[in-house]
């Protein structure tokens, strides 16, 4: 009889080692010929990809340009707490470093990075550098003699905050608040509120943009999905092509159809729908963006609808149809829930794609047009680097929530591309 | 989806105007790529249709634009004669050709690098044994995600501090790929890199598609019949997945030669590219010469779209005759 209780004996292999351990080292071999093979290609991201995107998020809470400037003020700082009375020393010390400004010609780098908290005072510290080698003590009676800002507690606020290098002033200026003379936040002024207002206006044309494209691609995608597949394969290339065009050629294109002088307007006024003074602007406005964008998008929801629509088998309809359900009810409670998939992934990367465009409303968008990533552009060509850092990181949180759910939710290999 | 004998009135009035609908549809969407064709040979410095054209008056039409496609920025005066020096000048000056010449420099090195890694890397992911898959997947699709104006705003601050002296030896190897300053920033290769990052995604996409028919047992069948590694690849694994390579070296290609905002962010006076003189144009004065691009560029992509679409059959063929 079998002793069931002994040991069974260990399978081995033909050179004797242990099957099991055998197998282990051959799996873990396997798995790093497979990540040798990508290791190259990861490498190289991180290089073009990873670091520039580090590079931007550590300017977004860096800027030396006050504290490798006002050495000294940065020291008394450090050994001082915050009072809401300015002694006369820390005016000295003010007034040497602007001295050290005036001739190694910085104060507007200083300036500037006071300027993002409390707006107009890169030109007080210009002035005040150029009169500081003048001034006699003491500082402080002088200095506010010169501008009464130096008196102002929030100048001094926003100084002693300046004093390290890094520094979340950028995120809290994108949030539209403020510091005040307690040092706590505060929303700004309504009619200095603008990043708050664009965040939101992104969010809601994304969504507009999202809403016309899932309108206009449902039919057709729907049509090539119940088409025979000679037919639909034709008609497929009318939707790849806006695809494979140039970004730009399609801009320029919807220019010449859209403006006032364009096709659209031409055939209005000669088919008499209103005269040559009633032509309407379509373009280098939100109507613009909104339009293009859509055009634009469409494509990318089109493809996975259609993708979805192809494997829905016609028999549920017909069967709806059989047990006396209306054609409508029929698509509402039968074919639609069907399609959701793909409402979903289409919706998704539509919009994903939507909040950070920049080309279209760039060009056609004209003053009310503007998206997030325009205004991005606007801070990096005044080169106010790490404001438009901040508002990039900002956005790129977003977008990258959004590509988790996607992930999550339709997982990014069933990506396709026609 | 034939209207079935059975319907009624209703339904017959909503078939049409469903498909009344379609037509409208893929009208908006092909029509304004197709319009810059005719727009395109106006006489006129107008972005719309005059009357003689509209009356298909030949005297309405010209290849004025296109001529200056070549004229604009050569030092030779209007009437010169076209002889080889002409010719000659238009290659050496002509601010549209120069631009060709960089997009098509640019575009080829981006394609290049980034179909041989990305490649590479989809034959790795798309083996059962690859660890984290679903995080480097992501990882290596992002760049078609995240926002353009975010990787150019990044590349500003990486390629400017990125420099390497010409003193020492890796940056003396380094420097005719580089700005005069020994930097990234203002130099073809920090855009040929950048370009190939945004091309990998497609290739990755379009591989791993191809891939994912691809019948693993050919492999073990192949190293069965005494084959090694380098001739598996090359014999068996290379004529199949060939289609999905070329589909995301055309993609790539494209995103390359189309791209402007990292252009824009990263490139000197020296990286005139076709996208950025043409971003130029539509937002200074607005020429017709820009539709004589555009109508340049539609053909293009048409030829690529065909090609691609031919590709697809192909490989669909190919894979219908591995067994399942």
């Amino acid at each position: 009889m079998v002793d069931l209780t002994a040991a069974p004996e260990i399978l081995r292999t033909a050179d004797g080692r242990p099957l099991k351990s055998a197998l282990a080292l051959a799996q873990r071999k396997a798995k790093w010929r497979a990540f040798f093979l990508v290791l190259p290609l990861l490498a190289f991201v991180v290089l073009t990809f990873i670091v520039p995107i580090l590079k931007m998020l550590e300017r977004s809470v860096n800027h030396d340009g006050f504290s490798a400037n006002a050495p000294t003020l940065v020291a008394w700082f450090n050994h001082h707490p915050a009072t809401a009375d300015i002694p006369e020393d820390a005016y000295a010390a003010l007034v040497t470093d602007l001295k050290q400004m005036q001739k190694d010609k910085t104060a507007g780098a200083a300036g500037s990075r006071i300027n993002y908290t409390v707006p107009g005072t890169i030109s007080v510290f210009k002035s005040a550098a150029r009169s500081a080698e003048t001034m006699q003590p003491p500082y402080k009676d002088a200095l506010i003699a010169s501008n009464k800002m130096w008196a102002d507690p929030l100048v001094w606020v926003a100084m002693r905050n300046a004093a390290s290098a890094y520094t979340s002033d950028f995120y809290m200026v994108s949030a539209d608040l403020k510091r005040d003379a307690n040092d706590s936040l505060v929303r700004v002024e309504d009619n200095q509120r603008i990043y708050v207002y664009l965040f939101v206006k992104t969010f809601v044309l994304s969504i507009v943009i999202t809403v016309a494209c899932l309108l206009l691609a449902f039919p057709i995608a729907h049509l090539l999905a119940v088409l025979p597949m000679a037919k639909s394969n034709l008609l497929m290339i009318l939707v790849l092509l806006p695809f494979w065009t140039s970004l730009l050629v399609r801009t320029s294109s919807w220019i010449a159809i859209l403006q006032e002088q364009g096709i659209i307007n031409d055939l209005m006024v000669w088919i008499g729908v209103f005269g040559e003074d009633g032509r309407v602007r379509m373009i280098y406005n939100q109507t613009g963006t909104i339009i293009v964008m859509t055009h634009i998008l469409l494509p990318f929801m089109v493809l996975p609808l259609y993708s979805v629509m192809r494997v829905i088998p016609p028999s549920y309809a017909r069967a709806a149809r059989s047990l006396g359900a209306t054609s409508w009810t029929t698509f509402r409670r039968i074919y639609l829930p069907q399609t959701l998939p793909g409402i979903a992934a289409g919706s998704l990367l539509v919009f994903i794609l939507a909040v950070g465009y920049y080309i279209t409303p760039a060009l056609v968008g004209g003053a009310d047009g503007q998206l997030i990533s325009n205004l991005i552009s606007f801070h990096m060509n005044k080169a106010n680097w790490s404001m438009a850092a901040a508002l990039a990181a900002i956005l790129l949180a977003a977008v990258l929530l959004l590509y988790w759910l996607y992930d999550r939710l339709i997982g990014i290999d069933r990506l396709k591309l026609g | 989806m034939a209207l079935p004998v059975y319907a009624s009135p209703l339904e017959r009035v909503w078939y049409y105007t469903f498909r009344t609908l379609c037509a409208l549809i893929f009208l908006f969407l092909v029509a304004p790529i197709l319009i810059v064709i005719p727009l395109s040979f106006n006489v006129e410095p107008y972005f719309s249709f005059t009357h003689k054209m509209l009356a298909l008056d030949p005297s309405g039409y010209s290849l004025r634009w296109y001529d200056t496609l070549l004229t604009l920025g050569v030092n030779a005066p209007e009437d010169a004669v076209r002889d080889s020096t002409w010719w000659g000048m238009v290659w050496e000056q002509a601010t549209w050709v120069k631009a060709a010449k960089n997009s098509l420099w640019i575009g080829m090195w981006a394609t290049i690098l980034a179909t041989v890694l990305g490649t590479t890397a989809a034959l790795g992911l798309s083996r059962p044994e690859m660890p984290y898959r679903r995080l480097i997947m992501a990882l290596l699709i992002s760049p078609m995600i995240v926002p353009i104006i975010i990787i150019g705003t990044g590349l500003f601050f990486f390629y400017s501090s990125a420099c390497i002296s010409p003193d020492n030896w890796l940056g003396w190897l380094l420097s005719p790929f580089l700005s005069a300053k020994g930097c990234l920033a203002n130099s073809h290769l920090g855009i040929i890199l950048a370009h190939a990052t945004l091309g990998i995604p497609f290739v990755i996409i379009t591989v791993t598609a191809t891939l994912s028919g691809f019948d693993q047992s050919l492999i073990r069948a192949s190293a069965s019949l005494g084959a090694n590694p380098r001739t598996t690849f090359f014999k068996v694994i290379m004529p199949l997945i060939l289609p999905g390579v070329i589909s995301g070296a055309l993609f790539a290609f494209v995103t390359s030669f189309d791209e402007v905002v990292a252009v824009l962010f990263i490139a000197g006076p020296d990286q005139q590219t076709i996208p950025r003189q043409m971003w130029n144009g539509i937002r200074e004065a607005i020429s017709p010469a820009i539709l004589a691009v555009a109508t340049i560029l539609v053909i293009v992509s048409i030829a690529m779209l065909a090609t691609v679409e031919l590709l697809r059959r192909r490989s669909e063929r190919l894979r219908g005759v591995t067994p399942h």
